[in-house]
């Protein structure tokens, strides 16, 4: 009784002032408000904006504890400290050595990312007088999860600010951003410290500073290696399906990703069409490469010849089409709207993530982009669905009147 | 003709304390009122004056707009009071009530027998036509456009509603001849729907097409017929009359008399006895919400359903519409962590750790809070999950905020009125008003293109 009677008499002293939004943001995180209806329904459903982002973090965090973990392992296994995991529960993999080693490097990640994310969120509602909007809590998880681990803490810093800043508040904040959040932020890293963000040197931790040594680790991905024509390296299927890869702190383990994926879909935050159709069109644009080589017009000679090879179901395994499918291309506000409009939206950006894999040798991970360049065109897909049903009431209207 | 409707999408919202099928008469209310505001985009111009007396059914006031349009008193009585809000608007007319109603008489007469014209005029004169609504724009209907079809919804299917059957019990006398009457009134047909399983005597009525529903919220809704059956195009009218206003209408021919009598569902967990009462159009509710009894201090009492009513105090009057008084517990208290722990007490279309997926037939008990704070929109694709017409909503609410006219004709603002999005509002996230954002809609397109 204590503390709710305290917060809700400083809530009407700073009710109407600057600073209401930043503490009715506190406020509301941990008490439900007392607000009610006015006319309209009288009753509402139990969700509402912090529930639903809540239920997108909670299917994240397996895939950060996971990320945590494979950091500290990819050194560990390149150093000799440990032997290659066999299975999803071995010790080699889930042990303490991992896990300092990880957290030491990922928590610093988590808390700059919603640290500065979250400074600039709680500024703007000040300044603009509008509540704090919990969009930036499922943005600030996700960026540590898509980024090397080695990446420089002050450069995330800047990708985050802009990333907020240029991304979402400019256009008014969460609802109204045309580009998701995260990936503005990732494309920002990519485009400014390209070699932070790219090539073999930065994918396990270490890697960047001990290059030209004798003991060298190696920080390449599968990806990489594919896209050199060097073959799948190392790393069985099994390893790539469980996550014991290199890559983007928290997007290797395809296991836990498809357990994040159960975990949106069956509570319906997350959209199912897209999910699939994003798959869908990744599966297709494999198919055609793999008819492309079948039909010998690309030859091993080919700097393609290495991912167009790769069977059409290998590529939802390597990179991060999957996670970005789940946790990417499923933002609502910056998808498809409407449910048919959903279908196109994820083919689309399955496909055309593939074929950016295949064809950009520079940088084979094409699923940011795909994403990217379908938020801007997902209103164009909407306006062509809606103009469908206008013209079906355009139809018919003229039945009736001729 | 007839048409089965089948309602896929909807969500049906199980409500502790429904009314129990037994009827009252509700002690005589000392006051009666009549709220303009009722009466959307009406304005009232008095024909009685302050302290003047009249008897039931006497005409009180007329549309400023049409003076063809005129409401009359629900009992006789005195006009005691005429409140006023900003720009002398009227707000409200107050009637204190004589000992026992006397009648005007406006005559029997036979719908068979009368034309159109006539019966048009006996409507207006006797104060019944407010009872035809019109869509578009939902308000009542214009008497000199020509509907295309008239609407008749025979069940109700929302939470807590008043069981239509139950409701016009006894009265198939009175509902035949309004159908006639109103049957006369277009070029069309008068579509009546009731549910599938349905014996009411609503099925053995002439002169309508008669088709038959699932009774999946909002099947009842008069707006879902009228779009699964016969959608309302651009230039077009359609009327719809409310069932249990048929009764009124009915009696206006059969005696003469404007009985505004009419028989309300109290209901709502917060009701001791929910039941039925038998009272008047614009009677103090706290005739029946205390003869019946609450089990809670903090309410909210709501005239009307729980969907789309209207908040009021327990001194204030049933509006002119409604055939419900709903009681509910206020929610105004903070809720710890009440965002992010499992809910097992509230509805919820999700399953974000609610578990109301899991009690298909509990009933719940659900309070006034909003349960989350205003958000701009941000999750798609639930609102379609219970939105039957064939229209896209979130796209038709974002037209409406943006006053785009083009887009909102387009998208088919001409079909629907504010109740077809109730359930997409219960359902939001973002905690939007959908109701209001369509009646402003609606507002401005009557303002602009008429």
């Amino acid at each position: 009784m204590g503390l709710k009677q305290n917060l809700h008499t400083l809530k009407m002293k700073y009710k109407g002032t600057k600073m209401a939004p930043a503490f009715n943001a506190i406020h509301t995180f941990l008490y439900l408000p007392n607000e009610t209806t006015h006319n309209g329904t009288h009753i509402k459903a139990a969700d509402d904006l912090k529930r639903t982002m809540n239920m997108v973090i909670m299917s994240l965090v397996p895939c950060l504890l996971f990320g945590i973990f494979n950091a500290g392992y990819q050194y560990n296994v390149q150093t000799g400290d440990v032997t290659k995991a066999l299975s999803f529960f071995s010790t080699e993999f889930w042990n303490f050595s991992n896990f300092t080693i990880g957290a030491w490097k990922v928590l610093p990640l988590v808390v700059v990312s919603y640290g500065v994310g979250l400074i600039v969120e709680f500024i703007f509602a000040v300044i603009k007088g509008h509540e704090v909007e919990e969009g930036y809590l499922v943005t600030g998880m996700l960026v540590p999860l898509i980024v090397p681990v080695d990446i420089p803490l002050w450069m995330l810093s800047i990708a985050v600010i802009f990333g907020v800043v240029i991304g979402k508040e400019v256009f008014g904040g969460t609802g109204m951003n045309i580009l998701n959040p995260a990936l503005t932020i990732r494309a920002f890293l990519f485009f400014a410290y390209p070699t932070w963000m790219s090539g073999d040197k930065v994918w396990v931790t270490g890697a960047v500073d001990t290059v030209g040594q004798p003991d060298a680790i190696s920080g390449e991905t599968i990806l990489g290696s594919l896209a050199q024509n060097n073959g799948f390296g190392d790393w069985s299927m099994m390893d790539q399906f469980l996550g014991f890869i290199p890559g983007s702190v928290g997007e290797t383990s395809k296991l836990l990703i498809v357990v994040g994926a159960l975990i949106l879909i069956l509570s319906k935050i997350g959209s199912w069409r897209i999910i699939l159709s994003t798959l869908v069109g990744a599966l297709s644009m494999g198919l055609i490469f793999n008819g492309v080589v079948n039909a010998g017009w690309v030859t091993e000679s080919s700097k393609f010849f290495g991912l167009m090879n790769v069977d059409f179901w290998q590529h939802l395994f390597i990179g991060s089409i999957l996670f970005g499918a789940v946790y990417m291309a499923t933002d609502p506000v910056t998808a498809s709207q409407t449910n048919k409009g959903k279908w196109i939206y994820g083919f689309l950006i399955g496909f055309i993530s593939i074929m950016i894999r295949v064809f950009n040798p520079a940088y084979p991970e094409g699923v940011f982009l795909a994403i990217l360049l379908m938020n801007v065109f997902a209103p164009t897909i909407d306006h062509y669905v809606l103009e469908g049903n206008i013209k079906k009431r355009a139809k018919r209207l003229k039945l009736k009147t001729a | 003709m007839s048409k089965d409707i089948k309602i896929k999408k909807g969500l049906a919202i199980r409500l502790k304390g429904e009314a129990d099928k037994s009827l009252s008469n509700a002690p005589r209310s000392r006051t009666f009122a009549i709220r303009p505001s009722d009466f959307h985009l009406f304005t009232p111009k008095l024909v009685k004056k302050e302290g003047e007396k009249m008897l039931a059914g006497e005409t009180l006031f007329y549309s400023k707009k049409n003076q063809a349009i005129t409401f009359s008193s629900p009992v006789s009585g005195t006009l005691t009071k005429i409140e006023r809000g900003p720009k002398r608007v009227i707000t409200g007319l107050t009637i204190e009530a004589d000992q026992k109603d006397t009648f005007k008489d406006y005559g029997v007469k036979s719908p068979e027998t009368l034309s159109s014209q006539e019966i048009k005029d006996h409507l207006l004169a006797s104060g019944c036509w407010p009872f035809v609504k019109q869509r578009p724009y939902d308000v009542i209907a214009n008497p000199d456009s020509k509907p295309k079809a008239i609407f008749i919804s025979g069940l109700a299917t929302g939470a807590l509603d008043a069981d239509l059957d139950f409701v016009l019990q006894g009265k198939q006398k009175e509902v035949q001849t309004a159908i006639t009457a109103l049957s006369k009134l277009t070029d069309g047909l008068v579509h009546l729907t009731v549910a599938k399983d349905s014996a009411s005597m609503l099925s053995e009525m002439d002169h309508v097409v008669l088709h038959k529903t699932n009774v999946l919220h909002p099947a009842g809704n008069v707006g879902t017929q009228i779009n699964k059956i016969d959608p309302v195009n651009k230039g077009e009218t359609v009327w719809t009359v409310a069932a249990q206003d048929l009764v009124i209408i009915g009696e206006l021919f059969l005696t003469g008399k404007y009985n505004a009598e009419r028989i309300v569902a109290l209901a709502g967990s917060c009701v001791k006895a929910p039941k039925y009462y038998k009272t008047r159009i614009g009677s103090e509710v706290a005739t029946m919400v205390y003869d019946s009894g609450l089990n809670h201090e903090n309410v909210r009492v709501i005239s009307g359903g729980v969907l789309s009513g209207d908040t009021i105090s327990p001194k204030q009057h049933l509006g002119f519409y409604h055939n419900a008084v709903t009681v509910i517990p206020q929610g105004d208290d903070y809720e710890f962590f009440g965002w992010n722990k499992p809910v097992f007490n509230k509805i919820s279309p999700s399953r974000a750790l609610t578990f109301s997926w899991m009690q298909p037939n509990k009933e719940f008990e659900l309070n006034t809070n909003t349960n989350g704070e205003h958000r701009a929109f941000v999750v798609t694709g639930n609102y379609e999950e219970v939105f039957p017409l064939d229209i896209y909503p979130l796209q038709i609410l974002k037209a409406c905020l943006v006053k785009d006219l083009d887009a909102m004709e387009a998208l088919g603002m001409y079909e629907v009125a504010p109740e077809d999005f109730a359930l997409t509002e219960f359902v939001c996230v973002s905690k939007q008003p959908h109701q209001q954002i369509i009646r402003e809609g609606l507002d401005l397109m009557y303002k602009e293109i008429g």
